[in-house]
């Protein structure tokens, strides 16, 4: 399930403004690779353009090509509803339905796809994503109760079931644990750190003892000043970076000197 | 879909796209519109057809579009289908359904103005602005005494209530806690706005003819009539703007050692003021194009009449609604009299429409985003 | 807040002539408007009563009719039906008209087809009157007869097509393009609210556009879209020119939509016999103006309670 991302030469824009060029990078499958790099820097729409995501904000656009074991994702024909379906996201703000239950947050996905599915089916599929997520103690007695009652760092896990209910090949997971408390997330990156067994996983974060704690390679963006496009400075395994970065910029930035 | 504004260049996929995993058969950017012509032309012509064979007087053009549309519907479901599935079909019919509902809403828009303007210019003249119709029997005449009754009575109601509605609205977000008087005006506001507008009609008419006794037509009964559905509109509308108006603004005054009623006075007011305007016209633009209230209350009559408390008014709307109802014997005069009262109306309600939101776009105060 | 212990050292404001003149006159006002509406239904029900407890035969307006209760009834039924009518054909159009403004024209653009809607709002109703009678009527008409002759056998479409086109039908298509404006424009605002994160959510698990709507949209703006419905209806029981223009009516009950005998409306009746009415038969109308006034008043307190029921269930949170 797992697969390999390669990016060559990717220029993101939004209308005539370039917020993000000539990125090239490839990632392993079954590896966590962490985005750092200050502010405006371009890390969350570079990981949006992973799934097309970015189409979603009027007048975003792309620029080279991105080969998901080979195929690319902005090759003709290329229907952008199947690559979102491959190709799984987790957002900065957990964002369960409302108006659904745990249970059907859990299946939403899979749902779409019309398959029709036996109620035992379902039910396994739900423990299953559920248990894969660390959440199945939690909510197992109250699965049909909605999902925004759950605890912020339970709707994020909540959100991360319901991306890999639909078994994606890559899971794109975009501040994951910035808008949650410090025990919740310590569970996610626990979680983090299961998932690498069946999933590729990039995931975007401000904090950096994040990246050095789950990740196993790491890309730093950065900006030369407002107005001026984001690029990848450095990229390469986490240790490297944060212990012996070859650019000045990254161990500026890693050693805290600013950002 | 949504909009792939991605440049799709085949030279850059390095020649894999065959085995590209996330690619699967989809209908081109330019196929829907190839299909939505040809399903137009073909309905053109079959309607032309239908016209020419004669089973049909003259080329309906609306059926035209209707039928071209629905077609359009079918067969892009049925193409995307065999294509694509029936997940992006689905998707595809919901977006000409959707698209479909915005054009049928637009053709009794534009049929409405052609028509008005078409049917209204023959007697939009001068003798139209500058006669009543006392003594008038068939052609000629003009509603001089409708325009000044209308003018008349929407601006007195407009002074009724704009204060009425203003210093409620200030009570509502200055002064008021949250007490059962708040609660009670909230509610009763939300009631009146609900009011149908013959019923407020029908008040104002019981009110003077308990004054008066039966039968009183009263330009002044018609303004209160118009007053009645005027206020909620203001009420709601300035509250609103005054909500807009930060705190901070108003804890600055305070810190200064103002006093409230000068701080609501000369900070807050000031502030919501555009908004407040463009309420306010909103609000007479609704009104001004009323009948129902009118009727009952003012009654109709033929004559120039500039006193609110003395006698019968007519107004505008009114003068429509009778030259249609009673036509005389020369219906086609009375008709295009109607017809030139209702390009009139029109034309007064846009322009008053026009001038809020001018007024809201000149004088509101910049967001800041 | 002060505590009750602290009350004795309480410091009270001095009171401004300003201040004190200010809030008085904005209480007045408010007072103002609940003395309004106490004086619109006690008005209305004193010169009501009469036409209910009177004879019968004193009143012109009631020749044919037992009483009141069977004058009214029609016409109530005639409210009820065309209103319902209209919603039948305003509400799912608003709601696609909404959609296509908030999630499929181009941003650039929707701004301004939400004016050309509204633009429909703001036409008087005798002009759409003047409209419906001339221009809708005779253009729909030989529809009508189509409808009648092929369809006649549903019992809405059956009995003798009308010549004119002035049905309820028509009447009702007059009231649905009146009241789409207001539907649309609450709609829209709900449909434009949806978070994006939840919209965002449906898109990356590999929705289409329309699957989105259907899960974070429509659910998100369910109670939106039922108030705007009742708003709607209000509207549409209370419009009167427009239908008195529109509808030629005999004081009937029937569901059939295409004839030339059809119910007529509480508010479009009174339009049509006040200007002609004389002694009680004033009362007469008024007192039915008196049940349309409750007829709204129960739809637009029904709407109120469906959204406050609502509003924990909503996806603001």
């Amino acid at each position: 399930m797992s697969k390999r991302i390669e990016v060559n030469d990717l220029d993101v824009y939004y209308g005539d403004f370039k917020a993000v060029e000539g990125v090239t990078l490839t990632v392993e499958p079954r590896s966590v690779t962490a985005f750092i790099g200050p502010s405006g820097c371009g890390k969350s729409t570079f990981l949006r353009t992973l799934n097309r995501m970015h189409e979603v904000i009027p007048g975003a656009r792309v620029d080279g090509e991105v080969l998901i074991d080979g195929s690319n994702l902005y090759g003709p024909g290329v229907d952008p509803v199947l690559v979102r379906r491959q190709v799984g996201m987790v957002f900065q703000r957990p964002n369960p339905f409302p108006t659904m239950s745990i249970r059907e947050n859990v299946l939403a996905g899979v749902r779409l796809n019309n398959r029709k599915m036996a109620k035992s089916e379902a039910d396994d599929l739900v423990e299953k994503s559920l248990q894969g997520a660390n959440l199945w103690n939690e909510v197992k007695d109250r699965l049909d109760r909605p999902g925004s009652g759950l605890s912020g760092g339970q709707q994020q896990r909540l959100c991360i079931a319901r991306a890999i209910a639909v078994s994606p090949d890559v899971l794109l997971m975009d501040e994951p644990c910035s808008a949650l408390d410090p025990i919740s997330t310590l569970a996610i990156e626990d979680l983090i750190e299961q998932l690498k067994n069946d999933y590729t996983i990039v995931i975007v974060t401000h904090n950096m003892q994040q990246a050095s704690r789950v990740s196993d390679r790491t890309a730093f963006f950065n900006i030369a000043g407002t107005g001026k496009p984001g690029k990848l400075i450095e990229f390469d395994d986490t240790d490297v970076i944060f212990s012996n970065p070859k650019v000045q910029a990254t161990e500026d930035y890693v050693s805290g000197k600013f950002g | 879909m949504t909009t792939t504004q991605t440049r799709t260049d085949a030279a850059h996929s390095s020649g894999n796209g065959l085995e590209n995993a996330y690619a699967h058969g989809r209908l081109g950017r330019r196929v829907p519109w190839l299909v939505l012509g040809a399903t137009m032309l073909l309905s053109i012509v079959a309607f032309a057809l239908l016209a020419a064979a004669g089973s049909t007087d003259g080329f309906n053009i609306v059926g035209a579009i209707m039928v071209g549309a629905l077609g359009y519907g079918v067969v892009i479901f049925i193409t995307s289908l065999l294509v694509e599935g029936m997940r992006q079909a689905k998707d595809r019919l919901v977006t000409a359904l959707v698209t479909t509902a915005f054009i049928i809403a637009l053709l009794p828009l534009i049929s409405l103005l052609y028509t008005v303007v078409v049917n209204g210019l023959p007697r939009f003249d001068v003798e139209f602005f500058t006669w009543s119709m006392r003594s008038v029997v068939g052609e000629g005449g003009g509603a001089v005494h409708a325009i000044v009754g209308t003018l008349l009575m929407t601006l007195t109601a407009a002074v009724i209530s704009v204060p009425i509605g203003l210093m409620t609205s200030i009570y509502l977000v200055e002064y008021s806690r949250g007490g059962p008087l708040s609660r009670a005006i909230n509610f009763f506001v939300d009631v009146m706005t609900g009011i149908p507008s013959i019923v407020a009609g029908l008040f104002a008419y019981a009110v003077f003819a308990l004054i008066f006794g039966p039968g009183i037509r009263l330009g002044i009964a018609g303004a209160i009539a118009l007053a009645v559905l005027m206020i909620p509109v203001v009420v709601r509308s300035s509250e609103d703007m005054l909500k807009l108006v930060p705190n901070e603004l108003r804890e600055a005054s305070y810190a200064l050692g103002v006093p409230k009623w000068l701080t609501v006075l000369k900070i807050v007011l000031p502030t919501a003021m555009a908004g407040i305007t463009t309420g306010v016209m909103l609000a007479i633009a609704r009104v001004i194009g009323e009948s129902a209230p009118l009727l009952v209350a003012a009654g109709f009559t033929a004559n120039l009449n500039y006193d609110l408390f003395d006698g019968r008014m007519q107004s505008l709307p009114l003068f429509v609604y009778n030259s249609y109802i009673a036509q005389g014997t020369d219906a086609q005069a009375y008709l295009d009299r109607a017809w030139a009262g209702a390009l009139t109306l029109i034309l007064i309600v846009m322009a008053l429409n026009l001038l809020a939101r001018l007024i809201a776009k000149i004088f509101s105060p910049k967001k800041g985003r | 807040m002060t505590s009750a212990p602290a009350r004795p050292a309480r410091i009270t404001a001095k009171k401004r002539l300003g201040d004190r003149l200010f809030s008085g006159g904005a209480t007045t006002a408010g007072a103002l408007i609940l003395a309004m509406l106490a004086a619109v239904a006690s008005f209305l029900v004193l010169q009501g009563v009469p036409a209910v407890t009177a004879d019968p035969r004193d009143m012109s307006i009631l020749a044919g009719h037992e009483n009141f209760w069977t004058y009214v009834w029609p016409l109530i039924f005639g409210t009820l039906w065309s209103a319902a009518l209209a919603l039948l054909m305003a509400v799912p159009l608003s709601i696609g008209i909404a959609l296509f403004i908030s999630h499929y024209a181009p941003r650039r653009i929707a701004q301004g087809l939400g004016y050309i809607i509204d633009l429909l709002a703001a036409v008087p109703s005798v002009v759409f009157g003047l409209w419906g009678a001339n221009t809708l009527a005779p253009a729909v008409q030989p529809f009508y007869t189509w409808l009648n002759d092929n369809l006649g056998w549903f019992p809405l479409f059956s009995g003798q097509v009308s010549g004119t086109g002035r049905t309820i039908l028509t009447a009702s298509i007059v009231l649905a393009v009146m009241v789409l404006p207001i539907i649309t424009a609450l709609c829209r605002e709900i449909f434009m609210q949806t978070p994006v994160l939840h919209e965002e959510a449906a898109l990356a698990l590999g929705a289409t556009r329309w699957e989105m709507i259907r899960m974070t949209v429509l659910p998100f703006g369910r109670s939106g879209i039922i108030s705007a419905t009742m708003l709607g209806l209000g509207r549409a029981l209370g419009e009167t020119m427009a239908v008195a223009m529109v509808l030629s009516s005999a004081g009937v009950v029937t569901f059939q939509v295409l004839t030339s005998t059809n119910p007529s409306t509480i508010a479009a009746n009174i339009a049509l016999s006040f200007p002609e009415a004389y002694g009680l038969n004033v009362n007469v109308l008024i007192a039915t103006g008196l049940m349309l006034f409750a007829i709204t008043l129960v739809v637009n307190s029904i709407a109120r309670w469906v959204v406050n029921r609502r509003k924990e269930f909503s996806g603001a949170n």
